[in-house]
């Protein structure tokens, strides 16, 4: 891996703006098949204790607290309460908590910081979809009047995108296959990945036969359950928990439609969006974490961020290797953090989506000193 | 660095009732989020971001609406985040709405809370069965009866406290137009006579189930500044959270509650809260909590709550305190609206804009919701004047 912070200069976006310097300073995921014997509570108390410790904080020194997750996923109403109980609410917090991916929660707390009053922020978040079937629950995030009561999952949705890159010759079956092999070698160096494979070959992956045509089992993602947790600290808060922290130099969220019939399924406006706000543009990327649940939809967010050949995508493998709702996005950002807190790359993009076909989509940009 | 100050522009709501079969979810939430952008001389395109708040999806089946909902509050191409935090959400969301205005992110905010309880059946979506868990299948007045017992058993409050709070704020309620029940002639005797559902709760003690969104625009101090019709300055805002299950935890005065009323009253600078807020809009879906969330938000003195009751401080005709001038929760209950509804009627307050159940000449109001197992905790204090 290139280091290549030092000798180039690091361009700093932060003096453009006003934000306050935020940093990722502490990162623990955890991403399996199945977790048969532990619940949610039980998983994120060990994530949460596990990524405090390493930055050497107690939850009385943590100023703002944020989780995301979902009730439909967790199959109960007021799921996140229980939660609660693994960061250890009492004495009580400051808390709160987003219906989102983690990535949203982490974008809550970021605002928060900006605020100025408080130092240093928890973002956690997680899924347990092995005890439920996702594409039956994900049905249900359709509009509930005219789409829903069809039940149309989300990878037979992914399909129809595909459907319409391949018919416009924007992809080709050999291309997805390319992405899937890329998914399946990386993921085989991350001990979160459910999908990997050493010596996987394009051959074998083109002769997979469709299982949502044009989809094959290899271009959708693999269901996980797991969670991540993330700290983020200020100013020279961050640099005395950390001795190279994650500073994120930009972030930011966009949505579009939601009415599939009005979009033009081959882009996604608002990731497109997102990344420009978030200032990917500043300077090279090392590297990419991407949060797409096909190859094509990699494809086409690989497109609206515009990432160069020097790019590194998905190292940890990206969601075709191991998916998990709620906490994937969060995962990224955990992702590209970790690589720039061991000094292995110097500049990241990480991204978030929700909804049907890449509709809403969040970018933050991370670099390291 | 401070926080930008923030400021209320404009409010919106629907009428609250049972059921509005003649809207969508959708419809429902653009008549709120129109109502507001009205009343803030704002259009859609001025909006920088939209904040939306509901109680469990489970309650119309409807997972992460606000991506369904985009269009319809004219996000697209926009920052939308959806909050959670149980029965405190309608005031969490206003609360993260202003975090955007007050760390600068954005100069103009739209926010809303919303639940179209008659597409749905909230008792079936909060009795779902657990593994390993007993369901005690009570709903939310069976879970507090117990705990408004035993604020009973330490205050030594008559029993007829209950019945004089419901009274008090179905009487409010005839003086709001957007109230969900107008009891035009109900009687004291007929709330004590009404059915005994979870002792001491009795039929009419307990909130309805409404259909219904509230919705604001918060903004910069630029934005404050330039408005047509009044604001109410954001004077402190507060959230806190406890677990819910642990010995010797007061579940009658959460420590939740009191550190984070503290918190408000601090930042607003306010030491005597009896006499330096003018109208309080505090979460009571059950009427003992209004003098137990008085005695815990310290307006009253430990186990003297009900004496406010008791001697109409809390009435609007003519009391010192004048709590819940809406109506209250008992009044209109839109579950994730709710909070956002003693927000936004704090706002109107301290803007003079609060019509029939306006208190002459509010200055300061404070706006409370709480949710979970009275665990989840969100307070603002507004006023007419610059903080």
């Amino acid at each position: 891996m290139k280091k290549l912070a030092i000798a180039r200069g690091i361009k700093q976006m932060s003096k453009s703006n006003s934000f306050r310097d935020v940093a990722v300073v502490s990162v623990a995921s955890h991403q399996t098949k199945t977790l048969s014997e532990v619940n949610e509570v039980q998983l994120m108390a060990d994530l949460i204790s596990n990524c405090r410790k390493s930055a050497g904080v107690t939850q009385e020194e943590i100023g703002f607290t944020c989780s995301g997750s979902s009730d439909f996923l967790a199959g109960q109403a007021f799921s996140f309460v229980h939660t609660l109980d693994s960061v250890g609410a009492f004495p009580p917090i400051s808390e709160s908590h987003v219906e989102m991916d983690g990535a949203f929660a982490l974008y809550e707390a970021w605002v928060k910081l900006q605020i100025g009053e408080v130092d240093t922020a928890l973002v956690y978040s997680y899924g347990k979809p092995s005890a439920g079937s996702v594409i039956d629950v994900l049905a249900t995030q359709l509009d509930p009047y005219y789409v829903s009561p069809l039940w149309p999952d989300c990878f037979s949705l992914a399909a129809l995108q595909a459907r319409v890159l391949l018919d416009k010759g924007l992809i080709t079956l050999e291309k997805m296959a390319e992405i899937s092999m890329r998914s399946q070698k990386n993921g085989f160096n991350n001990p979160n990945a459910v999908r990997s494979s050493k010596d996987v070959s394009l051959e074998n992956l083109m002769n997979e036969p469709a299982i949502v045509d044009p989809l094959r089992a290899s271009d959708i993602a693999e269901i996980a359950d797991g969670g991540c947790a993330v700290i983020l600290a200020a100013g020279d808060k961050a640099k005395s928990f950390c001795e190279r922290p994650a500073w994120i130099k930009g972030i930011d969220h966009r949505v579009d439609s939601h009415t599939l019939g009005v979009r033009d399924l081959t882009r996604s406006p608002s990731a497109f969006l997102a990344a420009e706000k978030a200032g990917r543009n500043a300077d090279r990327l090392d590297l990419a974490e991407i949060h797409g649940m096909t190859s094509t939809q990699e494809l086409i967010l690989e497109k609206e961020f515009d990432l160069s050949e020097e790019t590194l995508v998905n190292l940890s493998g990206g969601c075709l290797a191991s998916d998990t709702m709620m906490a994937s996005g969060l995962i990224r950002i955990s992702e590209v953090a970790s690589r720039i807190i061991s000094g292995q790359v110097d500049r990241g993009l990480a991204h978030a989506t929700s909804g049907p076909c890449l509709q809403q989509n969040l970018v933050c940009i991370l670099e390291g000193e | 660095m401070s926080a930008e100050l923030t400021a209320v522009l404009g409010v919106g709501q629907t009428k609250y009732s049972s059921t509005r079969g003649d809207v969508s979810i959708a419809g429902l939430c653009r008549e709120a989020a129109y109502r507001a952008l009205e009343d803030a001389c704002l259009d859609w395109k001025e909006i920088d971001a939209v904040v939306i708040g509901k109680a469990p999806d489970f309650f119309e089946g409807v997972m992460m609406p606000e991506l369904y909902l985009a269009e319809a509050l004219g996000a697209v191409g926009k920052p939308i985040l959806r909050v959670h935090t149980a029965g405190s959400v309608g005031g969490s969301t206003a609360l993260v709405a202003a975090s955007l205005i007050q760390s600068r992110v954005h100069e103009k905010v739209l926010t809303i809370g919303f639940e179209k309880q008659s597409e749905s059946n909230a008792t079936w979506a909060l009795s779902m069965p657990q593994p390993f868990s007993v369901s005690i299948n009570a709903g939310a007045g069976g879970y507090f009866s117990p705990i408004m017992r035993q604020y009973m058993s330490r205050s030594g409050a008559p029993e007829l406290i209950g019945c004089m709070v419901a009274f008090k704020d179905r009487q409010h309620a005839l003086k709001n137009p957007y109230a969900h029940l107008h009891q035009n002639d109900l009687t004291f005797e007929e709330v004590v006579d009404s059915p005994m559902l979870w002792n001491p709760i009795r039929y009419s003690e307990t909130c309805p189930s409404s259909d219904g969104a509230c919705a604001m625009v918060l903004g910069n101090e630029a934005s404050g500044d330039r408005a047509e019709n009044p604001v109410a300055w954001v004077h402190g805002t507060a959230m806190r959270s406890e677990s819910n299950n642990f010995p010797g935890r007061d579940e009658v005065n959460p420590l939740a509650s009191r550190q984070c009323a503290a918190d408000v009253f601090k930042q607003a600078g306010i030491t005597n809260p009896l006499k330096e807020i003018d109208a309080v809009e505090i979460y009571v879906p059950f009427s003992w909590y209004e003098p137990m969330w008085l005695e815990s938000l310290g307006f009253a003195e430990l186990d003297h709550g009900w004496r406010m009751v008791e001697d109409g401080t809390t009435s609007l005709s003519g009391g010192e305190l004048p709590v819940n001038c809406s109506g209250g929760v008992l009044s209109s209950n839109p579950i994730g609206a709710s909070g956002m509804i003693r927000f936004a009627e704090a706002a109107l307050q301290v803007r003079g804009m609060a019509g029939d159940h306006q208190v002459d000449g509010a200055k300061k109001s404070f706006g409370h919701a709480y949710g979970g197992g009275a665990q989840y905790f969100a307070m603002w204090i507004v006023g007419a004047e610059k903080p």
